[in-house]
């Protein structure tokens, strides 16, 4: 048995579609792995594979040698593995610090108690505020989510996944729709997550991963091609035709 | 930890002083009312039953996000639950009272297991057949219930052995505004703990929720039966102070006035059940007086108008005004 997350020979077929080829990679604490590839290579499924959303056809995901693939998508977040939206999707209306605050109590498995306040609790609240600053989100705190901007929910949606001390965390597209003036915000926040944390990134923007990834995964119609350094991979004359015949095409 | 994350409050009471304010006004109105309407203390009674009903259904609706329309179920069988016990096992208003309680949130456990799986029309399609399925039941069983002749023959002991149920109903009156003010209480707290906002945060993104492990399906069966064992205490309520039970309770109508009052007075706060419940009652009352054909009409025109203007309902209204004038 190891530490972190291992995929072994993972497929997923639609009907007749298949969509993951026998994909077998390795998350260990403390890895910055990125996910690249085309539109329509699967990625996508493959992210809802490791948290439960879709069921693989075959093959093996195992966190700390524990296999995952019984478990539901709700049980998969408590056993550890956390994955961000790519589209973000927040509690709008309550607070910042509410929206943190709901993270924290279902960790800690609070969720059913109803004699209790549940801003009562000094920890919680020292952890919500510690997130916050974390996050350079004091200041909007108790704002509701909705009125932030679009730049500011995308680093709550970090946030909030971060509340959940996850041991593997999967960023979707992190930095989708944040305007580039503004994305250096979710880079830095990436560069500042825990050290011993696993993190996966699937990503389109090429210059996000060369920053922050340390290896980095190409996957093409859903199998994978080559695994590798940033430079490994920018020097990759099959990924250069990939993205370069994606740019013209 | 870092400096400016040490701010926070020290922990805080259940129930802090200046919240109270609400409630205490409930009360003094409640009061107030009891001297200055010595002669329609049964129809302010209903009015009391009816406020705990639809706060039952602000915690499903208002909190959790979950649109149905067969509240009544619970109400109903809280109502023959309290009725039947008063009958065969024992007359004590209190024990009446839990049995209803229990009833109800037994019955809002077993059908949430199904109706909770359901989401948007088909919930409410099937909310409505809960009540309706237990309506037939009910008729069905007429050696038990009595059937179309409803449950007749309850009566109550004095509450706590010491106040009797009299004909004015000065006696309920007090009953009902009490459980009422405890009921209140109950919600509170409850809208204010980990599981209320765990409530708002399923009404928000049920997908997020699972995304940060919360079992949804099985929150919202505990949420639903809490609102159902609050439906059930309005209902023993209903049937201790008019010492009778008739098929009614199960009606569909009940289900949605109850919806039409949460939603005039705003869902997913506990007053606008409050307010909703008694401006719905008083403009029924009034208006059926004045013209017994035509009252409802007003009714629609009212709610049209809060849902167009003020969706918030009608605890919303200052706010919409302020704004208004500031614009």
């Amino acid at each position: 048995m190891s530490a972190g997350l291992e995929v072994r020979g993972l497929n997923k077929a639609f009907g007749g579609l298949t969509v993951s080829k026998n994909i077998t990679l390795d998350l260990r604490p403390g890895d910055r792995k990125a996910l690249i590839g085309p539109n329509g290579a699967g990625k996508t499924t493959f992210a809802n594979l490791i948290t439960g959303i879709d069921r693989p056809t075959s093959g093996e995901i195992r966190l700390d040698g524990r296999d995952l693939r019984p478990l539901s998508a709700a049980r998969r977040v408590r056993a550890g593995v956390a994955k961000t939206f790519q589209i973000t999707t927040l509690f709008k209306r309550l607070t910042v610090r509410e929206n943190l605050r709901l993270a924290v109590l279902e960790r800690e498995r609070r969720g059913l108690r109803m004699f209790a306040r549940a801003d009562g609790d000094p920890a919680v609240e020292h952890e919500v505020a510690a997130l916050l600053d974390q996050f350079g989100l004091l200041r909007h705190a108790d704002a509701p989510v909705e009125s932030l901007a679009y730049g500011q929910q995308r680093l709550i949606e970090l946030a909030l996944t971060l509340a959940l001390r996850p041991r593997i965390l999967i960023l979707d597209e992190p930095a989708a729709g944040v305007p580039s003036s503004e994305s250096h915000l979710i880079v830095e926040a990436i560069e500042r997550l825990p050290s011993d944390l696993a993190v996966l990134i699937i990503e389109h923007d090429m210059k996000l991963v060369f920053q922050v990834a340390r290896s980095i995964i190409v996957l093409v119609a859903g199998a994978i091609l080559t695994e590798g350094t940033p430079s490994q991979i920018a020097a990759d004359p099959r990924v250069r035709e990939l993205y370069l015949g994606a740019a013209h095409g | 930890m870092s400096s400016s994350a040490s701010d926070v409050a020290p922990r805080r009471p259940l129930l802090a002083g200046r919240g109270l304010l609400w409630e205490a006004v409930i009360l003094a109105v409640g009061v107030g009312l009891f001297f200055l309407f010595p002669y329609d203390l049964g129809f302010l009674s209903r009015i009391l039953i009816m406020i705990v009903f639809v706060l039952s259904l602000d915690l499903v609706l208002g909190y959790a996000g979950v649109a149905t329309l067969g509240q009544a179920a619970m109400y109903g069988t809280g109502a023959y639950a309290a009725g039947l016990i008063a009958i065969h096992v024992t007359a004590s208003p209190l024990l009446g009272l839990a049995a209803g309680a229990v009833a109800g949130a037994g019955i809002a456990f077993v059908s949430g297991l199904v109706l909770m799986r359901a989401h948007g029309l088909t919930l409410l399609m099937l909310s409505i057949a809960v009540a309706q399925v237990l309506q037939e039941v009910a008729n069905k069983a007429r050696p038990l219930t009595g059937g179309a002749d409803g449950l007749r023959g309850i009566r109550m002991d004095p509450i706590l052995g010491l106040w009797e149920f009299d004909f004015i109903g000065r006696a309920g009156y007090w009953y009902v505004l009490t459980v009422l003010i405890l009921v209140l209480l109950f919600l509170k707290v409850v809208v204010n703990s980990p599981l209320g906002l765990s409530a708002r945060g399923i009404q928000e993104s049920p997908e997020r929720m699972r995304a940060i492990g919360t079992p949804v399906y099985w929150r919202l069966v505990w949420i639903y039966t809490i609102a159902g064992g609050i439906a059930g205490v309005a209902g023993a309520l209903a049937a201790q102070v008019t010492a009778l039970v008739s098929l009614e309770v199960f009606n569909f109508d009940h289900s949605a006035e109850a919806l039409i009052m949460l939603v005039l007075g705003g869902a997913g706060r506990l007053y606008g059940a409050v307010v909703g419940v008694a401006i719905f009652m008083l403009v029924e009352h009034v208006a059926a007086a004045v013209d017994p054909f035509n009252w409802l009409f007003l009714i629609g025109a009212l709610v049209l108008a809060v849902v167009f203007f003020v969706p918030a309902g009608l605890l919303g209204l200052p706010k919409a005004l302020t704004g208004l004038v500031r614009r």
